[in-house]
């Protein structure tokens, strides 16, 4: 079991500081990350997610806890010993070298002979299509390019894990979706483990295969990007992931593993429990805004609930509604994809209809 | 909108206006810089005066009295031993101060270009502190500890380590001591300026890259560093070249340096064209050295890109 993991992170803690100043920046994590995984960790800026990556890479010492490489604990090894390299935020690109010493500058110090360098760092320059910029400085390529050098002088030696700490958040929107494909492609193409930082969750449901999201120091929850999305473990998950409406409630009955929960702004709602779930009590229901749609107003049977619009939003895509339940304290958000050709029926201060899709609401641990 | 003569007219307004405001600039170039030099260029090549100064009469002896020396008997010319040996020492001194301020320099600075930025300014201060007293206090201040009844041999006759004490003033060593010490600050600053500036994320960067502590040092921080370095490197070497106050007193008179010699010439020698020769003989060192220097440094830096 342990051979097929790649690193693992046990109970690790990190603090800085001293006495009262004393900040724990990751708080007893445990993950395991798998072989040839494009694993992500997300979470907002300061939860720790950078400090986590710069324990596995060395650069810091965790103050307790282990972290497993090849079933022997590096937590304490230079960043020089250890078989990871690391793709960093801002590149580092070494100033004083070309792009070709910069990406053979790992197998440099790895003592291999010449020729190999020569051969690896061309073979490396081919994978990120950089063949024709080798004997360029580093100051006289372009951001995207400073990026590609940077993953491929990281790849070069072959590390066991390949770290990467926000790489592509210096990129324009355009550059940034072609990096996400080229990085997946790299990935695929070397097998090697990837441990991606981002806060960025689009990007992190996009490419990964699986996330840690993590929150002050505390990893919350660890899982495919589409059980994160579908089943979030907790408010903080489903309010990081995408866009949410909470709507609290108390549990009325329960069958089937689907609670009949009475809402003051919505009524009754039929929604999905988690499997180990003691129901009962005051709960918080969640609903995504593309699991909820428009109704008409003065049709109450097939509607859930109804409000007023407050505000429309054009996407291109889709459409978002933002509607001022009947407690007059509650907005709703809603998506609706938008069809060719259609016109906008509706507008701010309509009274509208609300219908839930079945079974897609689910019930949070408070 | 206004006529074209009228810019016209302001556009020629506003350069002398320019020309105006770096008059103070191009005054002390050329009064302050350029002047003294053109006058020692002159005096180098007149007829030394009976009680100093020069008399109006054009002689090739100054210059010729810089590597050669007349016979008194026989007129004839022969190598200037003694001129040649001050030029080498004084070189080769510079040199090992050059070397030695750069090996306690580079630390120094990097030292201090690591500590948190609040704290660098207090260490900073402490390295200009000598600057704050008079150069000949300092070097006698390094005197006291060295001469033969100074701090070192009496500590170390005390403890019974040494029987006689060891003689380290009057010597090239003392020489080179004192002048470690005062150059000192002039490497330090400069190469802290460069360190400052650099990013230690690419030290991360290569520790990540399985470079040792080692090799992040001499592939990364110091060809980063290199500005710095050579800057540092120059203002140590120019003055030390020409120095004249620590040789004097440290090396007691008898192991002369170039500034000393010329010093000589324009007191008790009473040869003011022959100083000026030497002056000028200094300078083109000081040149011809740092053209090669840069020039060096300059095409490994090429090599490198």
């Amino acid at each position: 079991m342990a051979e097929s993991n790649a690193v693992e992170i046990r109970d690790v803690v990190k603090v800085f500081g001293f006495g009262e100043f004393a900040f724990s920046a990751v708080d007893h994590a445990s993950i395991a990350i798998r072989k040839n995984e494009f694993f992500t960790l997300l979470g907002p800026s300061g939860c720790g997610k950078t400090t986590l990556l710069r324990l596995i890479a060395g650069f810091e010492y965790p103050t307790s806890g282990e972290i497993i490489l090849n079933g022997e604990d590096i937590g304490t090894m230079p960043p020089f010993k250890r078989p990871i390299n690391t793709v960093f935020q801002s590149y580092a690109l070494f100033p004083h070298m070309t792009v070709a010493e910069n990406i053979g500058f790992g197998l440099t110090m790895l003592g291999r002979p010449k020729q190999e360098v020569r051969d690896r760092v061309a073979a490396m320059l081919k994978l990120v299509r950089m063949e024709k910029l080798a004997d360029r400085r580093t100051s006289q390529i372009s951001g995207g390019q400073q990026q590609r050098v940077a993953l491929a002088r990281a790849l070069a030696p072959k590390p066991k894990v390949l770290l990467l700490d926000e790489p592509l958040s210096a990129l324009d929107y355009k550059l940034r979706k072609d990096m996400q494909i080229e990085l997946k492609r790299l990935q695929a193409e070397t097998g090697i483990t990837f441990i991606f930082v981002t806060h960025d969750q689009e990007e992190a449901l996009t490419m990964s295969d699986r996330i840690a999201v993590m929150s002050a120091g505390k990893i919350l929850q660890v899982d495919s990007p589409r059980a994160i999305y579908d089943a979030p473990a907790d408010r903080f998950v489903a309010d990081f992931i995408g866009e949410t409406n909470f709507l609290r409630g108390r549990i009325g009955s329960v069958s089937d593993g689907i609670a009949q929960v009475d809402t003051p702004m919505a009524g009754r709602v039929s929604a999905t429990l988690p499997r180990d779930f003691v129901a009962e009590g005051d709960v918080t229901v969640v609903l995504r805004p593309e699991h909820a749609a428009l109704c008409a107003a003065d049709e109450p049977s097939g509607c859930q609930t109804t409000g007023t619009l407050e505000n429309i939003v054009y996407f291109g895509t889709d459409t978002h509604y933002h509607v001022r339940l009947g407690d007059g304290e509650t907005q709703f958000m809603l998506r609706e994809q938008n069809k060719p050709l259609q016109r906008q029926r509706l507008s701010v201060g309509d009274r509208v209809g609300i219908r839930f899709e079945p079974n897609a609401a689910r019930v949070l641990r408070n | 909108m206004t006529q074209p003569g009228t810019i016209e007219a302001e556009r020629s307004r506003d350069i002398r206006k320019r020309w105006l405001l770096s008059l103070p600039a191009l005054l002390i170039v050329l009064l302050a810089a350029t002047g003294p030099l053109l006058i020692v260029l002159l005096y180098s090549f007149l007829t030394p005066g009976p009680y100093g100064d020069v008399l109006w009469k054009a002689s090739p002896d100054g210059w010729i009295g810089v590597f050669l020396e007349k016979d008194i008997f026989t007129e004839t010319l022969s190598l200037a031993d003694a001129h040649v040996s001050i030029f080498v020492r004084s070189v080769l001194l510079s040199l090992a101060t050059t070397v030695v301020t750069l090996l306690f320099g580079f630390p120094t600075a990097y030292f201090i270009a690591t500590r948190p930025e609040r704290t660098r300014e207090l260490w900073l201060l402490l390295i200009t502190i000598p600057f704050w007293t008079n150069l000949l206090i300092r070097t006698f201040a390094v005197l006291q500890i060295i001469r033969n009844e100074g701090l070192i041999n009496t500590l170390l006759m005390k403890f019974g380590l040494i029987e006689r004490p060891i003689q380290m003033l009057f010597t090239d060593g003392a020489i080179l001591t004192g002048m470690v010490y005062v150059y000192l600050p002039l490497m330090v600053l400069p190469v802290y300026a460069n360190l400052e500036k650099l990013d230690f994320r690419l030290v991360e960067a290569a520790y990540d890259l399985y470079a040792t502590p080692f090799r992040v040092l001499t592939k990364i921080i110091i060809p980063l560093a290199k500005p710095g370095l050579i800057a540092g490197s120059i203002l140590v070497f120019i003055p030390a070249l020409g120095a004249y106050v620590t040789p004097s007193i440290l090396g007691g008179g008898k192991n002369l340096m170039l500034g000393n010699l010329i010093e000589l010439q324009f007191g008790q020698g009473r040869n003011w064209p022959l100083g000026s020769a030497l002056s000028i003989t200094l300078m083109l060192i000081v040149t011809v050295a740092l053209l090669v220097y840069v020039r060096n440094v300059g095409s490994q830096e090429k090599r490198h890109g």
